[in-house]
């Protein structure tokens, strides 16, 4: 039963506010990606909007988010700091990191961010151990590990789901099924079983929701976390959903071969941040000039954020060799 | 500090752990085994009892999982100890260890610490075979943000160990099994000794003799037996194999003008390779013959007693590649040879010396 027949108001338009965020500053990379200003690789998020503003949106700031290598829309959906992204992603000393990682290491412990790995299932154990400290020391806080469809593939994957299980541990495994891992279809890598079946191996339960509608991600996750928060363990929620752009760069790439037109207009048709805005239009929680003025004032941070970024300096290069040992 | 209490290595490291375990309550330890009857060789043994067994945390056998979890804790405030009962189990670990533990502080710029102790067991004979005995420390050391230590002495190794605990960094501590077996004073009080340099353990001028683990073992016999025919060298137990300091080593082959390195594991991209190769680079106007490396040859460790006869280096391989650098006259080199020879006698090969008892 979902613990919210209906959503606040105010938590509607944050739901579609953060997607339109996503979407806008996404696009803006993919626009800007050719000036060849932002020399290192980006895994852009647009498609899958839901999936971060409807898990992170349900979360406290003291709850813990793991991320992948696309990961600048979780960290936008948990509070971060769009500024502070881009200028991770521009290499320069006021990126999150300071340009030590940059798109793919995207981690900011203001809004517990606490780390984004690019390699496939290894920030999941980073999670579960965040979640067994929290369960050792007695806090309520939940951790979050996402991961893509690839990851349950990974031997670290089981191996942490069997764990946390066991401990009944306060972490939510958030599978983003975008259908691809780089140009490879789901059904060349997994037979056919539901990936839900993976996790309820190993006694976790599970909820399957449409990745691309918000409200039904924020209930399910809502219901996850109140199951962490009392100590009833963890939980793996499967969102269904399809990402827009190549693996990696700021293109469409359905001509070259591994996936069909028809397919992805097939999932542009149930594109999550129209969907929603179509919903709060009818129900009368938004009006047409409410989402053209929303998106000037994000086309504006935009814009700010970017010359924010540009502007930075680069972090001089005799630094380099800092901060290899604590 | 002084004491005549002679504990073995395995014994100060459980003493070492234990008490680090009980001034910090933010260490806790993991393992596959962790509460067993027995306790990765009696190291971790009655810590849950004394410590609280909620903070003994049993590893299903994932070992790359349980490191990331391992890691996670730690970037919560705790400090973790995970033993392995073999070097090879921590191989399954190396995504997380290479890719988290060792990048962690510098990836995030600063902000985030990994003040993880790894434990890495190396089992050497009674048929350990290809699987159960390799000392990977030179992969290891590759790794910036990793410190690797190899503590060979007991005294020592309680130290290091407690200073590896309250480290803030990834602290693999590669321990051989034989190493475990070696007596030497331990003080029975809590102390820190800093995870720094080479440790001279011999004074000497015809020769530097730079050994890691295990081989420094082999090696003080070496030196003490030469001795006795009045030739001393400097001997130095490395200890610390990253961060390396270098500077008592240039010290002494400035000095020596001659250098023998003794690996404990491969010869090959060894820790030999690595401080020849530096030494040759800062030192070269005042070496006078080519330095030498040991360490074990370029094949896996048979299992067979009859296979490893040759394979390890010994006090004896020691003392003959030492010769072709010090040159003794026949009889004060058969002399030696015949001490080393006896003191072993007709121990079989594949069970620990029970020559080593301190002080060292």
């Amino acid at each position: 039963m979902a613990i919210i027949m209906k959503l606040e108001y105010e938590k509607s338009i944050e739901l579609y506010a953060c997607m339109q965020r996503i979407r806008l500053v996404e696009e803006a990379i993919s626009t800007r990606y050719v000036e060849q200003e932002m020399r290192c690789p980006v895994h852009l998020s647009i498609g899958q909007e839901a999936a971060a503003a409807g898990v992170c949106l349900a979360l406290e700031t003291r709850d813990k988010v793991f991320s992948t290598h696309r990961s600048h829309a979780h960290y936008l959906s948990k509070g971060g700091d769009l500024r502070k992204m881009l200028a991770e992603i521009y290499g320069k000393a006021t990126g999150c990191i300071g340009g030590r990682g940059g798109s793919m290491h995207i981690m900011d412990l203001d809004v517990n961010m606490v780390a984004s790995i690019p390699i496939v299932g290894s920030c999941i154990p980073l999670a579960v151990g965040s979640a067994l400290a929290d369960s050792l020391d007695g806090r309520d806080n939940v951790s979050i590990a996402y991961l893509g469809d690839a990851s349950v593939e990974e031997g670290v994957f089981h191996e942490s789901a069997n764990f946390a299980k066991l401990r009944d541990l306060p972490v939510l495994f958030v599978c983003e099924n975008n259908l691809y891992s780089v140009y490879t279809q789901l059904h060349e890598r997994q037979p056919d079983r539901p990936i839900t079946a993976l996790a309820e191996a190993h006694g976790i339960p599970t909820y399957h929701c449409d990745g691309n509608n918000v409200e039904e991600v924020y209930r399910s996750t809502l219901n996850a976390l109140k199951n962490a928060r009392s100590n009833k363990g963890p939980s793996f929620l499967l969102l269904d959903t399809y990402r827009w752009l190549e693996h990696c760069g700021p293109n469409f790439d359905n001509d070259i071969g591994y996936r069909t037109e028809a397919e992805f207009r097939i999932w542009k048709n149930r594109d999550p941040v129209i969907l929603y805005k179509k919903n709060l239009l009818k129900k009368g929680i938004l009006t047409e000039e409410d989402t053209v003025e929303l998106k000037c004032e994000i086309q504006k941070e935009i814009t700010a954020a970017f010359d924010f970024a540009k502007n930075s300096p680069y972090p001089d290069h005799s630094t380099a060799i800092n901060n290899v040992y604590a | 500090m002084t004491s005549d209490r002679s504990i073995s290595l395995g014994e100060a490291i459980r003493e070492g752990l234990l008490q680090a375990s009980q001034r910090d309550s933010s260490v806790i330890h993991f393992a596959e085994g962790v509460d067993d009857p027995l306790a990765v060789f009696g190291t971790l043994k009655g810590f849950g009892d004394k410590i609280g067994h909620e903070r003994m945390i049993e590893m299903p056998i994932s070992e790359n999982a349980l490191t990331g979890v391992a890691i996670g804790v730690a970037l919560s405030g705790k400090r973790p100890v995970i033993s392995f009962q073999r070097v090879e189990f921590a191989m399954l670990a190396l995504e997380q260890i290479a890719n988290n533990a060792a990048k962690f502080h510098y990836v995030s710029n600063g902000q985030h610490n990994i003040p993880l102790v790894m434990r890495l067991i190396v089992g050497r004979g009674w048929g350990q075979g290809p699987e159960h005995s390799q000392s990977l420390e030179g992969m290891f050391a590759q790794f910036p943000g990793l410190k690797v230590i190899m503590p060979s002495l007991p005294e020592d190794a309680k130290g290091m160990i407690i200073a590896a605990v309250n480290d803030n960094n990834p602290v693999l501590v590669i321990e051989h099994r034989w190493n475990h077996y070696a007596v030497g004073n331990v003080p029975t009080e809590y102390y820190s000794k800093d995870i720094v340099g080479p440790k001279k353990i011999r004074n000497g001028d015809a020769v530097t003799l730079v050994a890691t683990s295990y081989m420094t073992l082999e090696c003080l016999r070496v030196a003490d037996a030469l001795s006795s025919v009045g030739v001393s060298v400097d001997l130095f137990d490395l200890r610390v194999l990253r961060p390396l300091d270098l500077e008592p080593i240039v010290q002494s082959v400035k000095k020596t003008g001659k250098l023998l390195t003794v690996d404990t594991g491969y010869r090959k991209y060894g820790i030999g390779a690595e401080i020849v190769s530096s030494i040759v680079e800062i030192c070269f106007n005042f070496l006078k013959l080519a330095p030498i490396r040991l360490g074990l040859p370029d094949h896996p460790t048979p299992s067979s007693a009859g296979l490893i006869k040759n394979y390890y280096i010994d006090s004896i391989k020691i003392l003959e590649s030492l010769n072709t650098l010090i040159k003794l006259d026949r009889s004060s080199f058969e002399g030696v040879k015949k001490n080393i020879f006896n003191e072993r006698k007709d121990i079989p090969i594949d069970v620990p010396d029970p020559f080593f008892k301190g002080p060292f």
